[in-house]
Order: C-alpha cells, then structure tokens, then sequence
C-alpha cells in the first residue's frame, strides 16, 4: 500500500482495484474524502488516509460520508466518497438530491459491487442509481482503468456539474494487477459561497432545477459516443459481437479472442450509436453485463430488438470464462470444450468461524443455553457468525442496524405461541453506531420489551478492524473522542438500572444478566466490554490446556465454539439406562490459546487449568 | 518469452499466508517484465475459512481468474484443502501439497468426516502430486513462519524462469527490514526445492 503513496509518476506498480483508484483520487487534487468500512471497498480509505494534503475520514455511515464529501464539493474541494453496493443504499437520500443541485468541487462517488458474494446480504447492481440519479455511470474493467477513471471522474463531474459514480465490482476492487501511475494535479479549494438557490432545495429551487438535470443527461449521452473509455477491439470471427463492461470485459477477451468487443468504460448514458454501428457488422450481438441486464434494456428500448443478453447469460454472479464459453457456443451449435480433467472432490465445508478468545463467543454460548425461549434479531458484522456452529443462536439479518427494528416488530406481533418468548437484539459497536441508535429509540419510544445486546469490542471487526466513534481513534489512528454506550443509550431513555455493562468473557455473569434482563418486560441493553482480539487493544493473557485425566468427555467447552478448542478422540457410551452418550474429549491448541478462560467456565470438572500450571504439575 | 499464460492456484486457510505467498509470485513476475493479475478472496473467509489466490501472469492477461482445469500449478498449504482445488489443475498440472491437516470445528465436533488420505484420493483420480510436510521442515529451520519461503520453493522449478529470481524476491523483503531473516529463508527456499524434488522421485518410483 505504502508502495503506491510513494510511488513517482511513470513508475509501474502491482495495485489492487482500491489502492489504484485511492492514488486516481490523490492525483486528481481531492481534498476531502469519506467511507464507512465495506467489502470490497474498505481499503480505498484506507488507502488514501496515508497520502499527505488530503483530509479523510471514517464516517458513522456511508450517509453521513456522501454528506461530508458534497460539503466538501460545495466548497469548492474535489471531494470523493466510497461505499459497497447497500452503503449507497443508506446513502441515497442525500445521493438523489445532490444529483439534483450539482457541484462545485468534483464529487466522485464510488460504490463497489460484490459480485459472487464473497461478503455480503445481497447482490446488487448499483448502475441502476446512474439511471435513477440521472449521473454518469463509469466502470473500470481493471486496476489501470480504476487509477483512471477515479482521476478522470473529478474533471467531468466538474465539467457536468455532475456527482458521478465510479462503479467497481469485487474482481476490480481485489485483483491485483499492474498499474502505471502519474503525477497530483494541483486544484485548490475554492471556499463555500452562499447560494440559496443553489443549495437550499426548497421545492421552489429544486423544480427550476430539475430541467437542468434532464439536459445534462443528453449532454452526457453525446459525451458517451466519443468517450475515448468506449471503445472497439475488432475481431475477425463476426458471428457473435459483444457489449460488454467492467471486468466481464476480461473474462470476454479470454474466452472468445477473435471476436469483436466493444468494451464500455463510460457505460451510462449507454453510448447506442456505438453499439449500432457494431450490430452493422455481425450476424449476432451479445450483451454482458454484471449483473443486471440494463444496457441490454435500454438497447432494444433504443430500437435494437435483435440482441441478446440474459436469454443466454446467467442474471447473478460472475460471468467468467466458464460461463461464458459453454453459453455462448451453445447459442453458436458448436461442440462444447472438454472442461476439467479431474474430479471436483468436495470435502469437508471450511465455513468462517469467529477466532480463538473473540468476545462474541459467550454471548452465543449464553444464547443458544436459553434458545428454546428466546427470539433473536441480528445484524451485520462478525457476530453474524452466531447463526452457525456451534451456537444456531441467530434468528435473523437483513440489513445494517436492522436488529432493532425488527425486534420491535417482533415484539408488536406476538402470537399465543411466541408470547412469553424473550426478544433480543444483537448488534456490534460500530453498527449500532452505523444505523441501531434510531431503531435503539424507537424501542424506547414505543415501548417496546427488548434486550438488546450491543457487542462492544472496540472496532468494526468483519471489515478487518477500522476505527470508529466508539474507538477513541480515527482513520489514521489519531485519538478522537470517544463515545460512551452507557450515556449514549441512557440518553436515548433507557433507565439506568436497565443499562448492564459486563465482561462476556464471564461466563456465569453474561448467563445471569441476559436471563434477568429478558424477564423484565420492558426496554434494557446490555453493553459486553472486551476489545477483538485482533485489535490494538486486546492483550494476551496466559494459555490454557485441558488435562487428559480429569475430561470427562462432556463437550461443553465444544460448545464455546473456540477454534482453538478440537476433540482428540471420541467415544460412544453406553449407560445404564440404555441411553447412548457420545463423549468428545477434547484439547487445547496452546498457540491460538490467548487465556480468556470462556472455556475454564463451561468446565463442570475443573478439566481446564493454566498451561503453566498443569506442566509444573507433570 | 510466447504468449503462453502460466496459471498458478494457491489455496489453503485463513492465515496461513496464502496471499503474501501470491504476491511474491506476483512480483517476481513483474520483476521479469510480465503483465501479471493476482485475484484475492477476501472479506468472510479471512475467519478460519477456504483462501485461494489466482496469479496469472504472462505477455498479456485478461481474465484475473484462472478457469477450471486450467492451472499449471495448485500450490496447496493444506492437504485437505489441495483436494478442494485439485479440478482446477489442467491435464498434466503439478499439484504442490504441505501435508498439514488443519480441522476446522465442524469436523472436530463430528458433522463431517475430514478424508483419511486427500492425497491418495487425488491420485487415485491421476492428478500429479508433489507432497511432503513442509511444517515439519520449517521446525528444524526453527520458525513456522518459513512455511510460506518453503512452499515457494518447491514450485520454483516448475516455473517459466529461473528459481533463483523468485529467491531474490523472497530475501529482497527481508534485506531491507529484517537482514537477519534472509539467510534462513534462503534456507528454507533450497529446503523446499529439495523437498518437492525428493517428493518427486518418491512418487516417480512408487
């Protein structure tokens, strides 16, 4: 990363899709830049906090972020923010009508799409926004082509009077590739310049507005057609042509070399005269596109009826070339190639697990003791590992913040079978920060019988550990203030004897405290207080190890769900009463072990005892 | 050089240093003058879950990821975990396995059954392996962490320039920031080339 903040103009660099478009944002003269953590988009900022002469920041939520930066750009600052795909979901009520008052100071706004899931609720194509926003949409097929348009984006935005979106997709965000740098241009802040009826979108203003919105977009459309980012690879082989953007561009020239391309950097307005001229020179043409068919619809819209796209393309997921080969030769009658030599052999899943010590851990064993009686809302972070085993302890995930409404609807609409059940809410540090406090108030505010559960392990863990208010760090690890759960949510109106702040890794009290909460028929929160163990924060204690003689093979230390925690040998019993008992004895991986002792508490034998101590007893 | 691709598959467990084993590859390529891509999977399976690299490289690359049944190479840090990926080696391909078993919780606690012998399976179904315990190694050179150094070296040979290039970019980390690691990483890179060497005629013999 440090390599690319160094790096002097012409020199080549291997660059990932988010450090090339953080240096694209550097060069081009940004000022201000803002983003809530996200895969695939998490390391832009990252990225961009090391360069100097750039103010940047973790926001509360992607929201807030686009605010930051079209204040910025209100100010005459080149300004940027970067979100994944349902960042700009939270982001858009601000989003829809900035697109509406223009800019001053470039805004780039880019949103990456996790194509293929690799970590995320849903999979959604966030070229829809550019239609529904009325910006110009661009979308990188590589790292070079991100470093490119990243800088690019900020003279046509100011060129347009436009935010644009810079849309990237998991395989341009996290493929490295090389990359050939240049140099900062230099764009001062021009400072904020009071225009009612610029700024202020009283509905008066925003509706003398609106006209100029609807003819930039034709503007854009004609800039589209000559746009050097759109462009034709010929191909002998004129059967099939294709339209194609992003990194399915890549996967195209793999599988089919011969073929005609036209590739589109610039894809919305979608350059139809273009695609016209192509579809004059093949029998057929094909559109692929991730993942939605958009440019498809618009196409034939424009008249090109003859196309196709998702009658031959999958609408989800990647379409690399083993996609795109047997799909296409299909269409074409022609033999498929033979695919793989050996057999696929399916072992074993590898599903994530939450490591060794993490804090989550004891509220999950704690949960899944009392499952049959509670109902449990969840949210977006590591803890939504507590579905999985061995806990089974989650019952729902929707969105970011969403564990708190959605225990208030739970709570309103009970039946005769769910009514005595408990309702908690389970949600993390920097996600109740994100979205939960207004779900958290609405509880209270309609008062509604929830426990909530903030999991406060000082820092945005799943995202691979960014700062956030609640940290007493910003972006660059510089101190901030930091906010406190219990004033915070007393504030919110929660009574203060309904506040719990506890150690989770306490086993017994974490039991007792969720138990005793849930059976008061009103709003409490209990706040868990230990740092991720992958944190600054967190300090090994020392290793535990089972001792051989006292396991009795009861498996509940199993049930902890630490990974450093495995069963050595197994044993099927047989007692008295005729009922089989499966016993697990298990042992201790010293290394992983950082001594939090969640294990030593699930121990009926006292089986469980300092590594130390049991080698001085041997 | 042709415009042939080399495909190189790396896999193994969250932090078993799969993506820094790719990056060096990646590098060394680049350092040669090639056009080279490197996909990472990254968010959830950083927790203890399957990790795999694709590296490319080559005159010029298009596709980042490499397609099934197209890899030259699978260098595998895990054996069970060789076996996952072992379809994605072309006909011929050379799959390089550090025989660690690592057991993730579901299997420990009896849901699924690890494989007795992910080896044998795969050359039961003819796919070439190169395997040995690179963990074992690494203990005598005395740090774990030269897993990583010994893994590449025992696919320096099968590589479409000299070993000795993909050495340079191992130690040239070290140089600068930590000198005192090169020489037993240089150790450990000849180690593993040994090893996939006397794995090789291991196999070759039986």
């Amino acid at each position: 990363m440090s390599a690319a903040v160094q790096a002097k103009p012409q020199s080549r660099l291997l660059l990932s899709g988010n450090d090339a478009i953080a240096r694209g944002v550097w060069e081009a003269g940004a000022k201000v830049a803002a983003a809530y953590p996200g895969t695939p988009s998490t390391e832009i900022l990252e990225s961009l906090s090391l360069y100097p002469d750039l103010y940047a920041e973790w926001s509360v939520n992607e929201k807030v972020a686009m605010e930051v930066a079209i204040g910025g750009s209100m100010s005459g600052a080149r300004s940027f923010c970067a979100m994944k795909h349902v960042g700009l979901n939270v982001a858009s009520d601000a989003f829809m009508t900035v697109t509406v008052a223009g800019v001053i100071g470039g805004l780039v706004i880019a949103v990456a799409d996790d194509v293929g899931m690799s970590s995320s609720q849903n999979e959604q194509d966030s070229r829809f926004w550019g239609r529904f926003a009325h910006v110009p949409v661009l979308e990188p097929a590589d790292s070079q082509e991100a470093y490119e348009m990243a800088k690019y984006a900020f003279e046509l935005s100011e060129a347009y009077n436009t935010p644009v979106i810079l849309r990237l997709t998991t395989r341009v965000c996290h493929v490295k590739a090389v990359v050939q740098v240049g140099e900062r241009v230099k764009h001062d802040i021009g400072g904020f310049k009071s225009d009612a009826r610029r700024w202020v979108m009283t509905p008066a203003n925003a509706k003398g507005l609106l006209p100029a919105q609807i003819a930039r977009e034709g503007k854009l459309q004609k800039l589209a057609e000559a746009s050097p980012m759109n462009f034709l690879d010929d191909g002998s082989d004129k059967r099939v042509g294709f339209v194609t953007s992003g990194p399915a561009y890549m996967h195209l020239r793999e599988s089919f070399p011969d073929a005609p391309v036209l590739k589109l950097g610039f894809t919305y307005p979608v350059p139809v005269a273009l695609v016209e001229k192509l579809a004059a020179q093949v029998e057929h043409l094909v559109v692929v596109e991730e993942t939605e068919p958009l440019m498809e619809q618009e196409l034939k819209a424009a008249g090109l009826l003859k196309i196709h796209g998702k009658d031959l393309l999958p609408r989800l997921g990647e379409l690399t070339p083993n996609v795109l080969i047997p799909a296409i030769k299909t269409f074409l009658g022609e033999p498929l190639p033979p695919t793989t030599t050996y057999p696929k052999f399916e072992p074993f899943p590898r599903p994530p697990t939450m490591c060794a010590a993490c804090p989550h851990m004891g509220v999950y064993y704690s949960l899944a003791r009392m499952r049959k009686n509670v109902q449990i809302s969840g949210d977006i972070g590591c803890y939504t590992l507590g579905a999985g085993h061995p806990w089974n302890a989650l019952d729902t995930t929707i969105s970011m913040g969403a564990s708190m409404g959605i225990a208030l609807g739970m709570d309103k609409a009970r039946s005769e079978e769910t009514k005595d059940k408990s309702v908690v809410a389970v949600i993390g540090d920097s996600t109740f920060l994100h979205m939960g406090m207004q779900g958290m108030l609405d509880i209270v505010y309609n008062r509604g019988n929830v426990t909530v559960l903030i999991l406060d392990n000082r820092t945005t863990g799943m995202t691979g550990g960014q700062n956030h208010a609640g940290t007493g760090k910003g972006l660059k690890g510089d101190e901030t203030p930091r906010v406190d759960f219990v004033k915070l949510v007393e504030a919110l109106g929660v009574k203060p004897e309904r506040i719990k702040k506890i150690d989770p890794y306490v086993l017994p009290v974490v039991f007792k405290t969720i138990k005793q909460e849930t059976a008061i028929p009103e709003v409490s929160v209990i706040i868990t207080d230990r740092p991720c163990v992958l944190s600054e924060f967190y300090t090994k204690i020392e290793p535990y190890k089972v001792v051989d003689d006292d396991c009795t093979g009861c498996g509940n230390c199993i049930n902890v769900g630490c990974p450093a925690i495995t069963v050595k040998r197994s044993e099927t019993k047989v007692r008295p009463d005729g009922k089989v008992n499966e016993l697990k004895f298990t042992t201790i991986d010293t290394a992983m072990c950082t001594g939090c002792h969640m294990c030593v508490e699930s121990c009926g034998p006292n089986a469980i005892v300092l590594a130390k101590r049991a080698a001085a007893a041997e | 050089m042709t415009d042939v691709i080399t495909n190189i598959l790396v896999c193994g467990t969250g932090g078993q240093g799969v993506m820094t084993a790719a990056e060096i590859l990646s590098q060394a390529a680049m350092a040669r003058g090639l056009d080279c891509k490197k996909s990472e999977v990254a968010g959830m399976a950083q927790r203890g879950g399957v990790v795999t690299s694709h590296v490319r490289f080559g005159k010029r690359v298009w596709s980042p990821v490499i397609t099934p049944g197209t890899a030259d190479i699978l260098v595998a840090f895990e054996v069970a975990e060789g076996s996952r990926w072992a379809d994605m080696l072309r006909p011929g391909g050379v799959a390089m396995v550090n025989t660690i078993r690592l057991v993730p919780p579901v299997v420990s606690a009896g849901l699924f059954k690890y494989p007795d012998d992910p080896v044998a399976q795969m050359r039961a179904a003819g796919v070439t392996v190169y395997d040995f315990d690179a963990g074992a190694i690494a203990r005598e050179l005395g740090d774990l962490r030269l897993i990583n150094t010994i893994m590449l070296g025992a696919i320096a040979d099968y590589l479409p320039f000299p070993a000795e290039e993909l050495e340079e970019q191992i130690v040239g980390r070290f140089r600068e920031r930590k000198p005192a690691m090169v020489e037993v990483n240089q150790k450990a890179f000849s180690a593993g080339r040994d090893a996939a060497g006397n794995a090789k005629t291991k196999t070759s013999a039986a």
